[in-house]
């Protein structure tokens, strides 16, 4: 694949994320890789429903009372608003138009960050209160299923970070077109676990 | 346009060898690295079982303590799943699958090596607990209230080396599904695939949907060992059941993982050997592709005295017993594909035809555990061990060792002896069934699995000691596979394409070993048994697709042995961050450098290189 090739917004294939061999490769991989990953929070969630508010004698913490919508409420707006704006960068990577890509992708991560911030302060909160990891077997569940997501978008901000300055001199190519694409599908498969952990964690936690 | 690795034919220094196995990307190379490393855990976990059948030999042995005899039976059973029997598998799904569908190479030979590396240096970690504190001694299944209380750090050395080769084995697995999805050669339709192919594609399906759980128990095991989480602990609202949920909705699909494969192999023996197309190519397909669904449907037949319920136990009794449709199906073609056939009694075809009934006495006692009301009786007493062990190695480790005799030849182009194989088989399967039938009657007579001596005056004695004799038969056969090994390598008598002279599939249309760039032209499949059908035909070698072409392939790389090593590292750091105040930072440390590594990978532009026309033109001519 020869990366010097110039492309124009005509002669750009329609499907640049799978045009070649590699991409097509990265393509279907990275699927199969998110259908894992499904699994492993799968496997996450059931376990955080079996230990819900399951606590030791004596202890205070139960979901009705620990969690805040409006902030959760909040996070929620960040990280959906920032699936849309992936979606713009990837709408403007399929038209080649790398410029107006780089900049949503860039907004898309700093929603990305402004959740992961948040959540920072929601666990640092819960921490001040006493509600620590080793707390119950409910904050165990608690901090690894909602903090795997968390590590999910930190991990996403960083791969995120290193495409934009990685490509922002050369441009568009088939080569990171793959790359890009498979970046966008990470990040609406977080989005997608957090409207999960939203309903299950904190819509069931205060109103169930 | 870089040139081509001038390095295939010519003779290397140690050093420039040793890199290169460590930086190869080529799944051939890397198929043989799975056979070493599966190997050298082999002859570790039979050494395990050896050790454990010395110390049931009479009654009331002291060859070795109870303690250690529970790290035996831990580090066995997991040694031998873990990392001989999938390993050595890899090794052949590896080496052959991608030959079987024209391929050049897998999707990612990158992440091929990574997978490769994580899987030695996770076995590697595990194995070092023998030497730097206590191994495991939870059992293979580790549950958790046992695993939580264990002292020292053996649990924490089964934790975390476990996250590591099961990582590599995940990572495999994906590759292996994309390779089969997207780079099948023209013409090689889904079910124009060879049966091995085949079951690789499921065994990885399987691999992909059951290894997730396997992840995320070991990491609640660690959470709740070194950093204070509480998942199992039922004083502080936990529930010690979850991990037993959780392994097994890995576990059972992992016994399917490691059978499949099997199935493959033996499926492409009997059709070569009795010169015949296997029987019901697509009921075999079918039942395959039903096995591995309903495997992710039975896996609380392990937990029936656990106390789920009658309802539950009815559901997953009655699912267990319909996997022995499918698997019945198989049977029977296999049997209608001898049936008629024109049939050589090679080294692969005895094992072929001295697995059938020993994997249907492992199904049928399958069958008895899942009626839940008999299973009662049957739990955990050595009625199980001689169940497992029978599908196990009755179909697994005969599926492997005729694996080995069988693609030997195309994976190093000489020839196991035959006279030696038969020896090695004998000696395997009279062994076998010496060690593992009488167990089954054990297990009536009420003998407890996992116990470290029995006393005197229970009709056990007989019994024990000849299972014990059967052992070590097991343990000549393997040595005497290991002289075959190094008598053929020094004999070194070179053989040509199609050694068995009966080869029906892709691999044996190209030389032994193959080409690193495997097929000059990319073969166009005319249907199931492609080489057969141009055998046929009078041609000699398979049709191409398209001209000779400049071949692009993937460059070597260290990268993924420094990811593994970071990972490896931050292991140790892990567990001793308990004790030593430098434990966090080497965490830290090893998991920097692996994330440093990967932000390489993906910064550097790794694009392969182009083997020429004229390149390959000279290396086939210098082959004819």
């Amino acid at each position: 694949m020869d990366l010097n090739t110039k492309f124009t917004p005509q002669s750009w294939p329609d499907h640049p994320e799978t045009a070649t061999m590699e991409g097509k490769n990265k393509f279907v991989g990275f699927w199969l890789f998110l259908g894992g990953e499904t699994i492993l929070f799968a496997t996450l969630f059931a376990t955080y429903l079996a230990l819900k508010n399951s606590v030791p004698d004596g202890n205070e913490f139960r979901t009705e009372t620990l969690f805040e919508l409006p902030l959760v409420f909040v996070m929620t707006m960040l990280l959906l608003t920032s699936s849309l704006t992936s979606v713009y960068a990837m709408y403007h990577m399929k038209n080649y138009n790398f410029k107006q890509m780089q900049v949503w992708l860039a907004i898309t991560g700093f929603l990305g960050l402004g959740f992961l911030a948040l959540e920072v302060y929601e666990f640092n909160h819960y921490i001040h209160l006493g509600f620590t990891y080793g707390n119950s077997a409910f904050s165990s569940a608690f901090y690894t299923l909602v903090g795997t997501h968390g590590l999910h978008v930190a991990v996403g901000l960083v791969w995120l970070t290193l495409l934009i300055l990685r490509n922002a001199k050369r441009g568009l190519n088939l080569y990171n077109a793959t790359k890009y694409y498979t970046f966008s599908l990470y990040w609406h498969f977080i989005d997608v676990v957090w409207v999960f952990i939203f309903t299950v964690v904190y819509l069931m936690g205060v109103v169930g | 346009m870089t040139t081509v690795a001038n390095s295939v034919e010519q003779k290397k220094g140690f050093g420039a060898t040793l890199w290169d196995w460590l930086t190869t990307v080529d799944h051939k190379k890397i198929g043989i690295l799975y056979l070493i490393g599966g190997g050298f855990f082999f002859v570790l976990g039979g050494i395990e079982a050896l050790m454990i059948r010395l110390q049931l030999l009479i009654p009331n042995n002291d060859f070795v303590s109870a303690g250690f005899f529970n790290e035996l039976i831990t580090m066995h059973g997991t040694t031998m799943i873990f990392l001989a029997a999938m390993p050595l598998l890899f090794g052949f799904m590896n080496f052959i699958m991608p030959l079987q569908i024209g391929a050049r190479d897998v999707a990612f030979p990158f992440i091929n090596s990574l997978g490769f590396w994580m899987f030695f240096l996770g076995g590697l970690f595990l194995n070092l607990s023998w030497f730097l504190d206590a191994a495991p001694d939870a059992g293979w299944t580790s549950y958790a209230s046992l695993s939580i209380a264990s002292p020292g750090h053996g649990i924490d050395f089964y934790a975390i080396g476990l996250q590591i080769a099961g990582a590599g084995t995940l990572m495999g697995g994906i590759n292996f599904l994309i390779t089969i999805i997207n780079m099948r050669a023209p013409g090689m339709t889904y079910m124009r695939m060879p049966l091995f192919t085949w079951t690789t594609f499921i065994a990885s399906a399987l691999i992909l949907f059951a290894f997730p759980p396997l992840t995320i128990g070991l990491f609640f095991l660690t959470f709740d060992r070194m950093f204070g989480a509480n998942f199992f602990d039922h004083t502080m609202g936990g529930n010690t059941i979850i991990w037993e949920h959780i392994f097994w909705i890995f576990g059972h699909p992992e016994v399917y993982i490691l059978i499949l494969p099997a199935f493959g192999i033996f499926s492409e023996i009997f059709s070569t050997f009795s010169r015949k197309r296997l029987f019901g190519y697509s009921a075999m397909v079918f039942a395959t592709v039903l096995i591995g669904f309903l495997g992710f449907m039975v896996w609380a037949h392990h937990m029936f005295t656990v106390g789920l319920g009658p309802t539950a136990n009815a559901i997953f009794a009655v699912a267990t017993m319909a996997i022995a449709v499918p698997t019945g199906v198989k049977i029977f073609n296999w049997l209608l594909t001898i049936w008629g056939g024109s049939i050589k009694i090679t080294t692969p075809m005895l094992y072929a035809l001295g697995f059938i009934p020993s994997f249907v006495m492992g199904g049928v006692t399958g069958v008895q555990q899942g009626a839940a009301p008999l299973d009662y009786q049957l739990h955990d007493s050595y009625f199980i061990v001689a169940h497992f062990h029978y599908v196990i190695v009755g179909g697994v480790v005969l599926g492997i060792l005729a694996a080995t005799h069988y693609w030997w030849p195309k994976m190093f182009g000489t020839m196991l002896s035959e006279k030696l194989g038969k020896v090695t088989f004998w000696f395997f399967f009279i062994g076998f069934h010496m060690t593992f039938f009488l167990q089954h009657f054990l297990g009536l007579m009420g003998m407890p699995r996992r116990v470290w001596t029995f006393m005197d005056g229970q009709g056990w004695n007989l019994f024990n000691a000849i299972s014990t004799v059967g052992a070590i038969l097991m343990g000549i056969a393997t040595i005497v596979l290991i002289i075959n090994i190094i008598i053929t390598t020094a004999k070194n008598e070179r053989i040509g394409n199609d050694p068995w002279e009966d080869g029906r599939t892709l691999e044996w249309a190209i030389p032994s070993p193959p080409p690193f760039y495997n097929f000059a032209q990319t073969p166009l499949v005319r249907g199931l048994d492609t080489y057969w059908i141009e055998k046929q035909e009078g041609h000699n070698g398979y049709t191409a697709a398209e001209p000779v072409t400049d071949i692009h392939m993937p460059n070597g790389s260290i990268i993924p042995f420094f990811m593994t090593l970071g990972l490896f590292i931050a292991g140790f750091g892990a567990m001793y961050r308990i004790e030593h105040s430098w434990g966090l930072a080497v965490l830290i440390f090893g998991l920097a450098f692996t994330f440093l590594m990967m932000a390489i990978r993906s910064v550097k532009d790794d694009l392969g290189f182009y083997v020429t026309k004229e390149q390959i033109r000279r290396m086939e001519r210098g082959r004819n």
